[in-house]
């Protein structure tokens, strides 16, 4: 198990349990998490599952492959330094992970 | 006195039998769920319930041929939305029912009767019914072996043959064949494709996309045949081979049919409703009959894009219609009107092709290509009168988000600076 703390646009926070190997887009779908949308259901063409990933989080996770990088150019809200796709970012047991939410995905 | 509730196979408690639910969606799919989502969102009060005839709970259809052929991702994965979601929704799932039969009302209401022989009353009516492959016929088609995919129950009939196949036919050269064949080709399996007409994806893409995703496959060690008649499909109770109109026969344990769908009008038919290449619906995803709500695959709507010439209508198979269309449905049910938000877009994934198309492309008159080959990005814009109305990206992200944002804000991409594919379209948006 694993934890994800999703803080949305007007500061709320929600905190839901992943399964490891899940990944965040997925977990926030499946629990109807508002501000993050995954159209594409994960398939990296869409850009609609846009989180900004805490700076103390961020380092330890993978980095972003060129599409997913090409992709955040075309987000709702404009991609900051911590940004990333949330379907590109896979849970790992025992982790804890916190990401906002734009004010939009479309 | 019976008090027994409806059948429920999930979500939140059916309402007691013989009370009408508020909202009875017929086909739990991508808009099925979406209308569900965004009613609720819209704070849609009455009870909601959303009945499909498959043995699944409602789940995402796009990685069928895809990640979940290729075991990339579990069914867990595929599932919308915990079942926690629709409890707390008061949203109550029915699956494995088919609806038979509606009786309804001139106010909209009605009862549906199931094959069970459950009956269903409902305040107003939702069909997001989709569509049904068509049907290959030849002789030697009903044999085991011969299989379509459209649903989980096809993926994991093709799953399940897959193991014992070395050779394996793909009929139809669009979307969904292409994508199966480059699984299917990534699982090991040596794969023809056998497309009728002369180029691939002709009813979705121009030629020029055509063209590059023949080359593109063909390099990649696909086998296709393109303006190719299958005479039949020859086997002993198994499928064994599939023998060409001109002479040709290749091997092949499994054929899989990918040549369309039909969209399923038959519950439209039957209320009464007007048909015509889908069930027809008005701006707000209206019937004919003034209150069923038909949305996605299923319906003949008006042309949403922003400037598509008065009357023209247009049937959409796509998730993103699929999502847009319930969203307006949705704002229609609630008494309100909205239009149809964003621009139509599509996407295909093929091998390591990563194809986007945004707006849609019919009516163009000329086309802008745009390529860097080192890194297998290829572009076509479609123009009409010089205006920019879709394009074609593979592999291309940036050039798709800036057309989609250019066609979403009513402007134009210059085609003569365009065709430098060094240069950003973002940059020449005006």
């Amino acid at each position: 198990m694993a934890t994800i703390n999703f803080t949305d646009f007007e500061g709320q926070t929600r905190t839901v349990d992943a399964a490891a190997g899940d990944s965040v887009m997925e977990t926030a779908v499946r629990n109807g998490v508002a501000g993050i949308v995954g159209e594409c259901g994960g398939s990296l063409s869409c850009a609609t599952c846009h989180v900004f990933v805490a700076p103390e989080d961020f380092e330890s996770l993978d980095p972003m492959g060129e599409m997913e990088d090409e992709m955040l150019y075309g987000t709702a809200v404009d991609r900051e330094e911590n940004s990333r796709l949330s379907c590109q970012i896979k849970m790992c047991e025992g982790q804890t992970l916190n990401v906002a939410t734009p004010e939009t995905q479309v | 006195m019976n008090t027994a509730t409806l059948p429920s196979t999930g979500g939140a408690p059916a309402p007691a039998a013989g009370t009408a639910t508020g909202l009875l969606i017929i086909g739990a799919s991508q808009s099925g769920v979406q209308l569900a989502i965004s009613l609720r969102a819209l704070g849609y009060t009455g009870h909601i319930t959303l009945l499909g005839d498959e043995d699944h709970r409602p789940y995402q259809r796009p990685a069928l041929s895809k990640e979940f052929l290729q075991d990339k991702v579990g069914s867990e994965s595929l599932i919308f939305r915990s079942n926690d979601y629709w409890i707390e929704h008061n949203v109550t799932l029915v699956k494995g029912e088919r609806i038979e039969d509606i009786a309804s009302n001139p106010d909209g209401s009605g009862v549906a009767t199931g094959r069970s022989g459950a009956r269903y009353p409902y305040t107003r009516l939702a069909l997001t019914v989709g569509a049904r492959p068509r049907v290959f016929e030849v002789p030697g088609s009903e044999l085991d072996g011969v299989v379509y995919l459209r649903n989980a129950d096809d993926a994991l009939k093709l799953k399940e043959l897959a193991p014992a196949a070395t050779d394996v036919v793909v009929i139809g050269g669009g979307f969904i064949g292409l994508e199966a064949a480059s699984s299917l080709q990534a699982m090991g399996k040596k794969v023809t494709v056998i497309e009728y007409g002369p180029r691939l994806v002709g009813r979705a893409v121009g030629e020029d996309t055509s063209a590059y995703f023949l080359e593109q496959h063909r390099a990649r060690g696909l086998d296709i045949h393109l303006n190719a008649r299958v005479s039949r499909i020859a086997g002993d109770g198994a499928v064994r081979a599939v023998h060409l109109e001109s002479g040709e026969i290749i091997p092949a344990q499994i054929v899989l049919v990918g040549i369309g769908v039909i969209p399923n009008t038959q519950l439209g038919e039957q209320l009464g409703l007007e048909v015509d290449n889908g069930i027809v619906v008005d701006e707000a995803a209206i019937a004919s009959d003034g209150h069923t709500l038909v949305v996605g695959d299923v319906a003949n709507m008006p042309n949403p894009v922003p400037g598509a010439p008065d009357g023209e209508r247009i049937r959409l198979e796509s998730v993103n219609n699929a999502v847009e269309h319930a969203k307006v449905a949705a704002y229609a049910l609630m008494g309100q009107r909205e239009a149809y938000a964003g621009i139509p877009w599509f996407w295909s994934n093929q091998a390591d092709m990563k194809l986007q198309i945004a707006g849609l492309s019919m009516g163009f008159d000329s086309t802008v290509k745009r390529e860097v080959p080192q890194k297998g990005k290829f572009t076509v814009l479609y123009y009409r009168g010089g205006q920019v109305i879709a394009a074609d990206c593979v592999n291309a992200p940036l050039d798709f988000m800036a057309v989609k944002q250019a066609l979403a804000a009513g402007k134009n991409i210059d085609p003569s600076a365009a065709a430098d594919p060094g240069t950003m379209l973002k940059t020449l948006i005006a």
